[in-house]
């Protein structure tokens, strides 16, 4: 009665470790390990608001400004008040953590739209107060954060490192390390999904009555993975920060939220490796369309379009079914 | 300082009736579909941009706008017909992707075709303003007021006395029910875009005298109308109406008093706080969940 | 005072309509309560009321003698009450065992840490959790589901799997509204089994069902209840031979009023 493992989803995280371990044999300069080490962070991120969104059934317009919240606190925290990157990242996801817990409380009982409504109202709320408290944020101009530092030795994308008699590129650490990221984001996803809790918020999307009758206490559980998500978000945010060692008030746009969630449905909602492979889209579809310059917001439109029209589902959800059909 | 009470009044207002059109737009198209088109935005970017590009090429103002009237109301009702009926049993974050997906695109073939650049347009009458209780009030402003009072009349009108208005009301009431009763639902809805993408592309027209216009006006525009029809509660035109006045003054007020900094901010601040108390906005129906 | 679920002077309004109206009643612990009514009589918002979904206009409810009125609905469940829905509540987006265990949500620990660390303790007992599940799915006859989806099953065996999720809570008091709605004969006799055999087990249930066949041979009690109010209360035969029963079933009567939607 086991299911075995190669059905289960740790079957997957084996598959996605194998992928990413063999990526540096593929790619050849530091644009592609460039592009790897943002496609994992995106996926991390989209992990997590996969959590809230496909699995709990909560829409969030708003993500970025947790991603942009970790990202600005560990700017402002390494920055103004000399702490190391590893203490900021933990002191900036708790902050967002609780952030998210006390904007959650008076937000999550809304339904449908009007959660969409406030939530995306949250997301542009932050990115003007990033834009207008220069002293603390930098303004538009932005700000800038030091490289990532682990027990002491700093991780520069410009710096190289002996290991084991090879040496490896700061491009190429910084690829295993948001690898590695990406990989633990994915396990604690996968476990949460498949335990009481995980069935609790996957209830809160099937059949909110439903929980409720079973006991589960809905507002109570919808902040637990709005809060979730956001940590999700705020890690990834700092980390980002670090590797470009620069950001501007763009990452809390609402054009990044939506990008965000467009991830996530485009991927496949409640498919964790569906939006790692939305990840992967959405950081490779600029690359490609930069051939078709002035046209590439008319293409990328009328791919999202076109997609969400005929794959409603999400990319791997629809793929997966056709290919099941088609086996039986 | 009465005067200067009076002058952010008046652009309140002005900005208000601009903000109600737009969410009469977002509350039609909900009402019909219980879609809400992140696109609206986008009618009043080629309302006004199209009557800017029609004017280049050589038109006189009144058929430029009516140019990009007509331009805007296709764009809606193609809106419909290619994005919208065909993802018809798609979920709500699916159709908010859709409609976003079709904003960004018509973005875009307004950067490709018209350009980045901003553009003013000639406002309405020669006179600029007109002095007020010794503030400026600017003539633009009036026929804002009045075309956005002449538009919402006529929306009544349309929706309570005229066959067509009433099919449109039953279809966004109980859409089976409306199909049973003989009225062809699908020509409702696309009716439903096209009128939505008209009152946006004026209000997009109007506007842009005073504001400036380009291809991407629209983002904050269409999420502020968003804002004003959630805060009079979702399918209420009278909460539209009375948001997108409540937008406009509360942002004048707030940039003139105390730091237009914030402005944009304020629209979102407002939402919220509604939101807290009231989950469904002002005039929203408190709709009981039938288990 | 030996009543588990006691209701007083409850009303509910929807509008100036009276859904429910001065309703009072009792259940006593370990009996079989039937309530019967024509459609629109108000049972299903009485459901509602009892079980916290809805809010009384007035009134108040106890369970073992403790006030409930308004008590948020995963509160009661904690407190031993569950529900089945005539309109079925049934996550689709998980398998069907799945949503018995969600049953079972109250026995669980569900802490954020020991969900995403997998510790052996959490492990251990959804392990034991899904077993107990499995066998609460043979128990109400839908042991041939097993191994699918929620999606993939047919209606009757949904609604059997609605009991099952509320027996996975182990309830003191059970409401099953309509459970015989869309089932055949052979389909209902196995549900008259099922009922008898969760009374068997102590536990109270209040039945909610238009199949009176099914109603008089499990039921200890019955309230009868027209318009949201009142009509009658018994025992299967003292209802069976009450005159005002007797007419509202037939329609015909002396006080033959419209009927109201609810």
């Amino acid at each position: 009665m086991k299911t075995p493992f190669l059905r289960s989803p740790y079957a997957g995280l084996l598959l996605l470790a194998l992928v990413l371990a063999l990526m540096p044999f593929l790619v050849r300069n530091d644009f592609h390990y460039d592009l790897l080490t943002k496609i994992c962070l995106t996926a991390t991120v989209a992990v997590g608001l996969n959590l809230l969104v496909g699995y709990a059934g909560q829409v969030s317009l708003g993500h970025a400004a947790f991603y942009a919240g970790g990202a600005y606190a560990s700017a402002i925290l390494t920055s103004q008040y000399q702490i190391t990157p590893l203490p900021a990242m933990l002191i900036a996801a708790a902050g967002v953590g609780v952030i998210a817990w006390l904007v959650g409380r008076p937000i999550l009982h809304l339904k449908g739209h009007y959660l969409s409504m406030a939530t995306l109202g949250l997301g542009v709320i932050a990115a003007i107060v990033l834009n207008n408290e220069d002293q603390l944020t930098g303004g538009p101009d932005g700000i800038g954060l030091p490289p990532l530092s682990l027990l002491g030795h700093e991780l520069s994308v410009f710096g190289e490192y002996p290991f084991a008699g090879l040496t490896l590129t700061g491009v190429e650490l910084w690829y295993l390390l948001a690898a590695a990221v990406l990989l633990l984001a994915v396990l604690l996803a996968l476990n949460i999904i498949d335990s009481p809790l995980g069935r609790a918020l996957r209830a809160l999307h099937g059949s909110e009555i439903a929980a409720q009758v079973a006991g589960v206490d809905t507002a109570r559980f919808k902040l637990r993975v709005f809060v979730i998500s956001a940590v999700y978000a705020s890690v990834a945010g700092s980390l980002y920060g670090h590797y470009s060692g620069f950001i501007t008030p763009g990452i809390a746009s609402f054009e990044h939220s939506i990008e965000l969630i467009t991830i996530v449905v485009l991927g496949g909602m409640a498919s964790t490796f569906g939006v790692i492979i939305g990840a992967v889209i959405l950081v490779l579809i600029p690359q490609f369309l930069t051939d078709f310059q002035e046209l590439e917001m008319v293409v990328f439109g009328a791919i999202l379009m076109a997609v969400m029209i005929f794959l409603p589902r999400g990319l791997l959800p629809t793929l997966l079914s056709r290919f099941q059909r088609g086996a039986r | 300082m009465l005067s200067e009470f009076f002058q952010f009044t008046f652009s309140g207002v002005t900005l208000g009736a601009i903000y109600a059109l737009v969410a009469l737009g977002f509350t039609l198209i909900y009402n019909a579909s219980h879609v809400i088109n992140f696109a609206q935005g986008e009618f009043l970017m080629i309302g006004g941009m199209g009557t800017v590009v029609l004017l280049e090429a050589g038109a006189p103002l009144p058929l430029a706008m009516l140019g990009a009237l007509l331009l805007a109301g296709v764009a809606g009702v193609v809106l419909y017909k290619l994005a919208i009926a065909p993802a018809k049993k798609a979920n709500v974050v699916t159709l908010i992707i859709i409609t976003i997906g079709a904003s960004i695109f018509l973005r875009g073939l307004a950067q490709f075709f018209w350009g980045k650049q901003y553009h003013a347009l000639p406002r309405f009458s020669a006179t600029e303003s007109i002095s007020v209780g010794g503030a400026t009030l600017l003539t633009q402003s009036l026929w804002v007021l009045g075309i956005a009072v002449v538009l919402v009349v006529a929306l009544a009108l349309f929706f309570n006395r005229s066959r067509l208005g009433k099919a449109i009301l039953a279809t966004s009431m109980n859409k089976d029910a409306a199909r049973l009763a003989g009225i062809k639902t699908q020509t409702i809805l696309t009716l439903a875009f096209g009128i939505s993408a008209l009152l946006g592309a004026v209000a997009g027209v109007i506007v842009a005298p005073i504001t400036f216009t380009a291809y991407d006006v629209g983002i904050m525009l269409g999420l502020k109308g968003f804002v004003a029809a959630a805060i009079g509660g979702l399918g209420s035109s009278t909460g539209a109406i009375v948001g997108g006045l409540l937008l406009g003054l509360s942002e004048a007020y707030t940039a003139g008093y105390i730091s237009s900094d914030y402005k944009d901010a304020v629209p979102f601040v407002i939402i919220l706080a509604i939101l807290f108390f009231l989950p469904n906005g002002l005039f929203g129906s408190r709709a009981v969940e039938r288990v | 005072m030996s009543a588990l679920l006691s209701v007083n002077a409850l009303s509910k309004e929807f509008g100036g309509v009276h859904a429910i109206e001065d309703l009072s009643f009792e259940v006593a612990r370990g009996d079989v309560h039937a309530i019967i009514g024509p459609n629109g009589a108000g049972k299903t918002t009485l459901f509602n009321l009892v079980t916290g979904l809805y809010q009384p206009s007035a009134g108040g409810v106890r369970l073992n003698g403790q006030d409930i009125t308004g008590r948020q609905p995963h509160k009661l469940c904690e407190m031993g009450m569950a529900r089945t829905f005539q309109n079925l509540q049934i996550c689709m987006n998980m398998s069907a065992v799945e949503n018995v265990m969600l049953g079972r949500h109250r026995h669980l620990g569900s802490g954020a840490l020991s969900a995403m660390l997998r510790l052996p303790g959490q492990r251990r007992a959804d392990r034991a959790c899904r077993q107990q599940c499995r066998e609460l799915m043979e128990f109400v006859g839908c042991g041939a589901y097993l191994e699918h989806a929620a999606s993939a099953m047919p209606y009757g065996a949904l609604k059997r799997l609605e009991i099952a999720r509320a027996l996975a809570a182990e309830p003191d008091i059970l409401l099953l509204d309509e459970p015989a709605a869309g089932l055949n004969a052979t389909e209902t006799g196995a549900l008259r089994d099922v009922i008898q055999r969760i009374a068997e087990k102590g536990i109270t249930v209040v039945l909610v069902e238009h199949d009176m066949k099914l109603v008089m041979s499990v039921s200890d009690r019955l309230l009868v209840i027209s318009y949201g109010r009142k009509l009658a209360e018994g025992t299967p035969s003292e209802i069976r031979e009450h005159p005002e029963v007797i007419a509202a079933y037939l329609g015909g009567g002396a006080n033959n009023k419209q009927e109201v939607p609810a």
